[in-house]
């Protein structure tokens, strides 16, 4: 089990355990935390699981393949930091994840 | 005073969601949600794709885990069919005899398969898909070596032949009509499709009758066509559209048409009752009509209008209708619908499979195919809502990016 923790818009946390195996998003979806709506179930269609990765599990995120970025170009208030969590796979080196998330998802 | 307690019918992608956002959004008082099959909510866009491939099971379809249904105290009847609505004494009954009352009752009882009136269609494996247990039963049967016939060249069907193309066995698409998605997309997109499942084995026989379906010892063994011929399969899968369970809405007087009427709060008729996801009647303001809409994104917006109006809190920003699928390595996006438009553009060039095409009235987006192109596909989004005038020699010319065609 990996414990990522998920703030909101307004700073609440949320403190998850999710299995390795399971993207970003869907430890979010199957705990029901709110601010990630994920309207496509993580196939990459609709931008609307964007969170931004704290600056030091960037590396350990990887980085966006090009539909992402293209997908991402469209999202709005877009970071540096910004990754669709449907496309963030976690393992156990991301035990201890943070990423908080926009204000909306469109 | 008791807390106010809502009875939602219907466990798929609709009600399920509505329970996770009535507590996402603070209602604290008994959710009660009533489905027919045996099974918690689930996605069903991955039966036709992921899981019939068996790159997903059960746990990675469900919408949220057994044990969140237990803390979030949603209180489930799974197995459970609704039988009447007394709006009267604001009760739903089901088939087991439970009366449960309700202060606002959801309805999300979704649409099922238009399966073909003709001879054979009781046959072993003639199949529709439109729930987990018909795509386990589809996947049951098809393999490599096996013969998928599948009636109707829409969405569903062409995803059930690419991944039946991908188990290795064969696929035929029947279609009535004289190209495939003739009722859901434009003749550009039409030919793309069918030369890409063509060029990777997919077989069609178009503006082609069905007749009846033949079977040996009660199984299907082909599809006898208008001409005569008969199309041998191991299988056939019905895809030629769904019918909303509107029933239960219709027998208890709320306003239907082709649906269950509602508002964009997802109310009907009757103040107490809204009804959200395949089986409602929406209104499309950017369109100015009604329309039912089949798709994942429209059950979440009314879930969430839905649950936004039951916790008394402000409604989601409403969105622009949106749908997608995948077929082979194709990503396909769509936004809007092509109401009254006048004139597409095509956006890019169908032989290197990533292009667009941009369905316009006057000069306004009203929907857009996006094949491989998510920006087209972002963009063109964007702007449909904004309903803004589009330079139009800008939209055609690739050299000039979506970014500048939006600014």
């Amino acid at each position: 089990m990996a414990k990522i923790t998920y703030i909101e818009h307004d700073g609440t946390e949320h403190v998850v355990d999710v299995k390795p195996g399971l993207t970003v998003m869907e430890g979010a979806v199957k705990n029901n935390i709110p601010g990630i709506d994920a309207d496509c179930g993580g196939a990459c269609a609709c931008a609307t699981c964007h969170v931004y990765v704290k600056e030091e599990w960037r590396d350990k995120t990887g980085t966006a393949s090009a539909m992402e970025e293209s997908m991402l170009d469209f999202a709005e208030n877009v970071e540096a930091n910004s990754r669709l969590s449907c496309q963030i796979k976690v393992t156990d080196e991301l035990d201890g994840l943070v990423v908080s998330m926009p204000e909306n998802q469109h | 005073m008791s807390k106010p307690r809502v009875v939602i019918v219907g466990a798929g992608h609709a009600g399920g969601s509505a329970a996770a956002f009535l507590r996402q959004y603070g209602f604290d008082g008994p959710i009660y949600l009533v489905g027919e099959e045996p099974l918690l909510p689930y996605q069903r866009p991955p039966l036709s794709k992921a899981w019939l491939k068996g790159e997903a099971d059960a746990d990675s379809l469900a919408l949220k885990p057994a044990a969140w249904y237990a803390e979030a105290e949603v209180a489930l009847r799974l197995g459970g069919v609704a039988s009447e609505i007394n709006r009267g004494a604001k009760t739903v009954t089901l088939a087991s005899g439970e009366a449960i009352p309700y202060d606002f009752l959801i309805l999300a009882t979704g649409a099922r398969a238009r399966m073909l009136p003709i001879p054979g269609a009781d046959l072993a494996n003639v199949l529709a898909l439109r729930t987990a247990a018909d795509a386990e039963h589809l996947k049951s049967v098809l393999g490599a070596g096996k013969r998928l016939a599948i009636i109707g060249g829409g969405y569903v069907g062409l995803e059930a032949a690419a991944s039946a193309r991908a188990l290795g066995a064969e696929a035929v698409v029947i279609e009535r009509e004289n190209r495939v998605l003739a009722r859901v997309a434009c003749p550009e997109l039409s030919h793309f499709f069918q030369r890409y499942h063509g060029e990777r084995g997919v077989t069609f026989e178009l503006h082609a009758g069905v007749e009846a379906f033949v079977g040996e010892d009660g199984k299907v063994t082909g599809v006898k066509l208008a001409d005569g011929r008969t199309v041998p399969c191991d299988a056939v899968l019905v895809g030629v559209g769904a019918h909303p369970n509107d029933e239960l809405a219709k027998d208890c007087g709320l306003d239907c048409a082709g649906g269950v009427v509602v508002d964009l709060e997802a109310r009907t008729s009757d103040p107490h009752i809204f009804a959200i996801g395949d089986v409602s009647h929406r209104p499309l303001p950017i369109y100015e009509r009604q329309f039912r809409l089949e798709s994942v994104p429209n059950a979440l917006e009314q879930a969430k209008q839905a649950a936004s109006a039951i916790a008394g809190r402000a409604g989601p920003t409403p969105e622009v209708p949106w749908f997608w699928s995948d077929q082979f390595d194709l990503k396909l996006q769509i936004a809007g619908l092509p109401f009254d438009a006048d004139r597409i553009i095509v956006r890019g060039n169908p032989d290197t499979a990533s292009f667009a095409v941009f369905h316009l009235k006057g000069d306004l987006i009203q929907a857009v195919e996006a094949v491989n192109a998510p920006p087209e596909f972002m963009a063109g989004k964007m702007l449909i809502a904004r309903r803004t005038p589009v330079s139009l020699d800008k939209l055609a010319d690739t050299t000039i990016s979506m970014k500048e065609v939006a600014a």
